[in-house]
């Protein structure tokens, strides 16, 4: 992976560049010695690093807007940043960009709940949201795992998803309007908090756009009421095949679970040995199903699901009695990364969804791989839609293993393209898979998805160097052409 | 009328506009022909891209032509116990005519009915497409799984464009399982207030309303409100007990379950609002509804609400001044469609902020730089 290379003329200019950012943010709001940089050199893929060039970290709009007008007519690059816990290196520094932390715009501005909506600053974490109007008896819906630190401007850069999503959505499903600052410092409000939009729909386009359209400085979402219960049902299968069917069945049955999760063999390993909340090791696949809603609804859906599971040959099955034994359920497949970072040195989490019916063949290729590259890889997913989160075991301090461990990674994505699917469930882009993207889309696709970014921001100034590959550049741009992935001198180095 | 009949066909059509400047007007079935403005443009026919191409039910996921006609669609999914969600409704009835809605048509217009409210619109069951744009171009957005964030997410900015973007000519949708069973409880003679009020309560209690309506007593007397349970019957019955008790004290009945289909067919088509004049479509946060139909009462409007009071289907007199509705919609955060009638020069759709206003120039500029799209329909 190659960052853009640094335009030394902007590098030579950073002690104006700082002078310039500490005249507008008063105070301790602009980080610019070396040793207190350094830990925001990398996100939450920390395979990759780059100590950035300033760090501003604005207290309001206003501030926000007079960082990135003041970038825009001095042609220095901005990446936004929430709370850098991006999977793909959507928050990756660019040594010569001002890296923009939102953690300081932190309040909840407003709560509604005859409208049913919340409205906060975009560093504020997303369980925070839900803490804020727990007492009322609603929640946020979207729950990535990293909900404790993840900031909700971040989830609406990456439009999160979390594993109640087959049933409650994504955030672009759930966030109703964005106060957005444009690279020249105009400020626009898109959405509010009616439903539909107005005109085209800016804020569906600006949401799982990864900070390359506009800096969010305010968000309003919606909140719903908690559901009155949630019961848990942990199924273990002799095959990931059976399992499999089990999902396809349940669905096929009329019933969308609030989240339906499996697991592989080793995951199941890696996750009990960790966290011991006695999941079953003699079997293939396991799967959580979560029901919620009215208990009559759930104790009648706990049934169907453990008829569905015992005719695919369930071998284990266990329905939560009370909450302490949901969240034990859960504990495991929430503790699934770090139970693999235990087992392994390093690991890379993968992000690929695909056609439900093509997980046996999928799993039976991604295990090929895992022989040809030497490297072990375990299994977790969001059973119900399909996204694929194979981690992939490796030892960095083996020269050479980064290296394979990418290529694994980038031939696991191209299988799931392959059968008809996509590079990223809910990850992102970022740098991580950016130049995979003419895996999935033509150089024409690209160009179009281009022109919006061009349309927002027509120096390329906000993070570049994420989700278009590095060489993809339409000739109309005035940038190099490449022709059908073909570039015109491969031997050289890429920039 | 131009009429392709495969994507190579349409990139030229659009393509020779172009060096033109000749203006298109994108067609599918023709049932939203009468919304917008009077206009001299040619005709492209998208009807030679028809059809369903993909469906494997559990996968939740359906791939069809954009012309397929929308009826055709609903058939095929309720044969399978399944739905598109967002409860899309069909134009032709709103303007007693007889075209038929399309599957594209129902994209490109954000076309969302009653259980837009608990299930979200067109844009987020909208998963992926094939398309031309303005420029003449075949290209494609999003995929055909449902779930998916890679690169921009280009579906969203094509639901709700009118078509002044691409032509769609292949769309893939989220489906999902038709409810095994619903129930609607009504409430009788509530004034708008009092209403929105009740909606708001039910919408923050745990009977996970699916949609949530009120016909006011100068269309229905006594005037109605209704609230629609559905799922699996054991929790239909459930949740009906627990907003028959939450609101004991406005005489809560259940409605026979063939009335119900019937109110709601008639609700989502704002049927009781057929007569002369202008039919707007205003959307607004849902505690606001009464605030913006009260000053428009004067000037002879009806109205129900939909979406727990965010919104107002609104008709005035013939003559009456839209600008009035606007006006109301504006100042409640909200916003006012045009949908059927002289609105005497008035751009169907709402006026944005200049500065959306013009970042919304530059994303249809980059997508139709030479306006081919854009048959002075919108104003």
């Amino acid at each position: 992976m190659e960052m853009p290379a640094p335009d030394m003329a902007v590098m030579a200019r950073r002690s104006e560049i700082i002078a310039a950012l500490r005249a507008i943010i008063p105070g301790e709001g602009v980080i610019s010695d070396p040793a207190s940089l350094r830990p925001w050199e990398s996100d939450g893929l920390t395979a990759y690093a780059q100590v950035p060039l300033v760090v501003a970290l604005p207290e309001n709009t206003a501030q926000v807007a007079a960082v990135l007008r003041w970038c825009n007519a001095n042609g220095v690059k901005v990446v936004p940043r929430g709370s850098g816990t991006s999977l793909s290196g959507g928050a990756l520094p660019l040594a010569d960009g001002v890296l923009l932390g939102l953690s300081r715009l932190n309040q909840v501005l407003d709560i509604d709940y005859a409208d049913r909506v919340a409205v906060v600053q975009p560093g504020v974490t997303n369980l925070a949201i839900t803490q804020a109007v727990e007492e009322r008896g609603f929640y946020y819906a979207p729950d990535p795992s990293s909900q404790i630190a993840c900031s909700i401007g971040g989830n609406v850069a990456e439009n999160s998803g979390g594993v109640h999503c087959l049933k409650y959505g994504l955030t672009t499903n759930n966030v109703l309007g964005v106060e957005l600052v444009l690279i020249d410092g105009e400020i626009v409000r898109l959405g509010g908090r009616q439903l539909d939009p107005q005109g085209l729909d800016l804020l569906g386009i600006v949401i799982g756009s990864e900070g390359l359209l506009g800096v969010v400085t305010e968000v309003t979402v919606r909140i719903l009421p908690r559901p009155e219960t949630a019961r848990a049902v942990l199924l273990g299968f002799p095959s990931v095949e059976s399992a499999g069917q089990c999902v396809a069945e349940v669905i096929g049955a009329g019933i969308i679970p609030a989240g339906m999760e499996m697991m592989d063999r080793p995951a199941i390993h890696a996750a009990e040995a960790f966290v011991n909340v006695g999941y079953p090791l003699d079997v293939e696949a396991l799967l959580i199903v979560e029901l919620d809603g009215p208990s009559a609804e759930c104790d009648y859906l706990i049934d169907e699901v453990a008829k569905i599971a015992a005719a695919n040959g369930a071998v284990t099955s266990r329905v939560s009695t009370n909450e302490a034994e949901r969240l034990s359920f859960w504990a495991g497949r929430k503790a699934a990364f770090p139970a693999v970072g235990r087992i392994s040195p390093d690991y890379f989490c993968m992000d690929g969804t695909i056609p439900r019916r093509r997980l046996p063949d999928v799993l039976q290729r991604m295990e090929q791989l895992s022989l040809a590259y030497g490297l072990k890889v375990a299994n977790v997913f969001h059973a119900g839609d399909g996204n694929l989160h194979p981690l992939i075991l490796y030892d960095a301090n083996k020269p050479g293993e980064l290296a394979q461990a990418e290529a694994f990674g980038a031939d696991i994505l191209r299988l799931c393209v392959e059968v008809g699917g996509v590079l990223t469930g809910e990850h992102g882009v970022g740098v991580e898979k950016r130049d995979l993207m003419p895996a999935m889309f033509s150089e024409t696709d690209l160009a179009h998805q281009e022109r919006v970014k061009s349309a927002f921001d027509p120096g390329l100034l906000l993070n570049p160097g994420k989700v278009f590959p590095l060489l993809h550049r339409c000739a109309e741009m005035g940038r190099v052409h490449v022709h059908h992935g073909k570039l015109p001198f491969p031997e050289l180095p890429r920039f | 009328m131009l009429r392709p009949s495969s994507i190579s066909e349409l990139a030229e059509a659009i393509g020779t506009a172009r060096a033109s400047g000749q203006r298109l007007e994108l067609r599918g079935g023709g049932s939203k022909a009468g919304i917008g403005q009077q206009r001299e443009t040619t005709i492209l026919s998208m009807q030679g891209f028809a059809g369903v191409i993909d469906y494997d039910p559990p996968e939740l996921v359906l791939t069809a032509g954009a012309a397929t006609p929308l009826a055709e669609i609903e058939a095929l999914l309720a044969a399978q116990g399944q739905m598109l969600a967002f409860d899309p409704y069909d134009h032709g009835r709103l303007f007693g005519s007889a075209e038929a809605a399309t599957l594209g048509g129902v994209i490109a217009a954000g076309v969302s009915g009653s259980r837009r409210l608990s299930a979200g619109a067109v844009r987020d069951h909208f998963l992926g497409f094939r398309a031309v744009s303005g420029r003449g171009e075949a290209f494609i957005g999003g995929a055909k799984v449902v779930k998916n964030v890679t690169g921009y997410d280009l579906p969203k900015l094509m639901a709700n464009s009118w078509g002044r973007l691409a032509a769609l000519t292949e769309v893939t949708l989220k489906v999902l399982p038709r409810p095994r069973a619903s129930a609607t409880i009504v409430l009788p003679g509530l004034s708008d207030e009092a209403a929105i009020l009740a909606m708001a309560q039910a919408m923050g209690s745990q009977a996970e309303v699916a949609a949530a309506a009120h016909v006011p007593a100068a269309l229905c007397n006594p005037a109605l409100t209704a609230l629609r349970l559905e799922g699996f019957a054991p929790s239909v019955q459930a949740r009906t007990q627990m907003l028959l008790a939450l609101f004991k004290p406005q005489g809560p009945d259940v409605l026979l379950e063939a009335d119900s289909a019937a109110l709601w067919d008639g609700i989502r088509h704002a049927a009781p609002l057929a007569g002369e004049g202008t039919l707007w479509r205003i959307n607004v946060p849902p505690t606001a509804g009464a605030q913006v139909t009260q000053p428009l009462a004067a000037m002879g409007a009806y109205w129900l609400y939909d979406w727990a009071g965010g919104l107002i289907w609104l008709q005035l007199p013939p003559g009456a001044d839209g600008l009035a509705v606007r006006a109301a919609a504006s100042a409640a955060g909200g916003h006012a469609v045009l949908v059927r009638g002289d609105g005497g020069g008035l751009p169907i759709l709402h006026p944005e902020s200049p500065g959306v206003a013009a970042l919304s120039a530059r994303v249809k500029a980059a997508f139709d730089p030479d306006g081919i799209l854009d048959p002075h329909r919108f104003g």
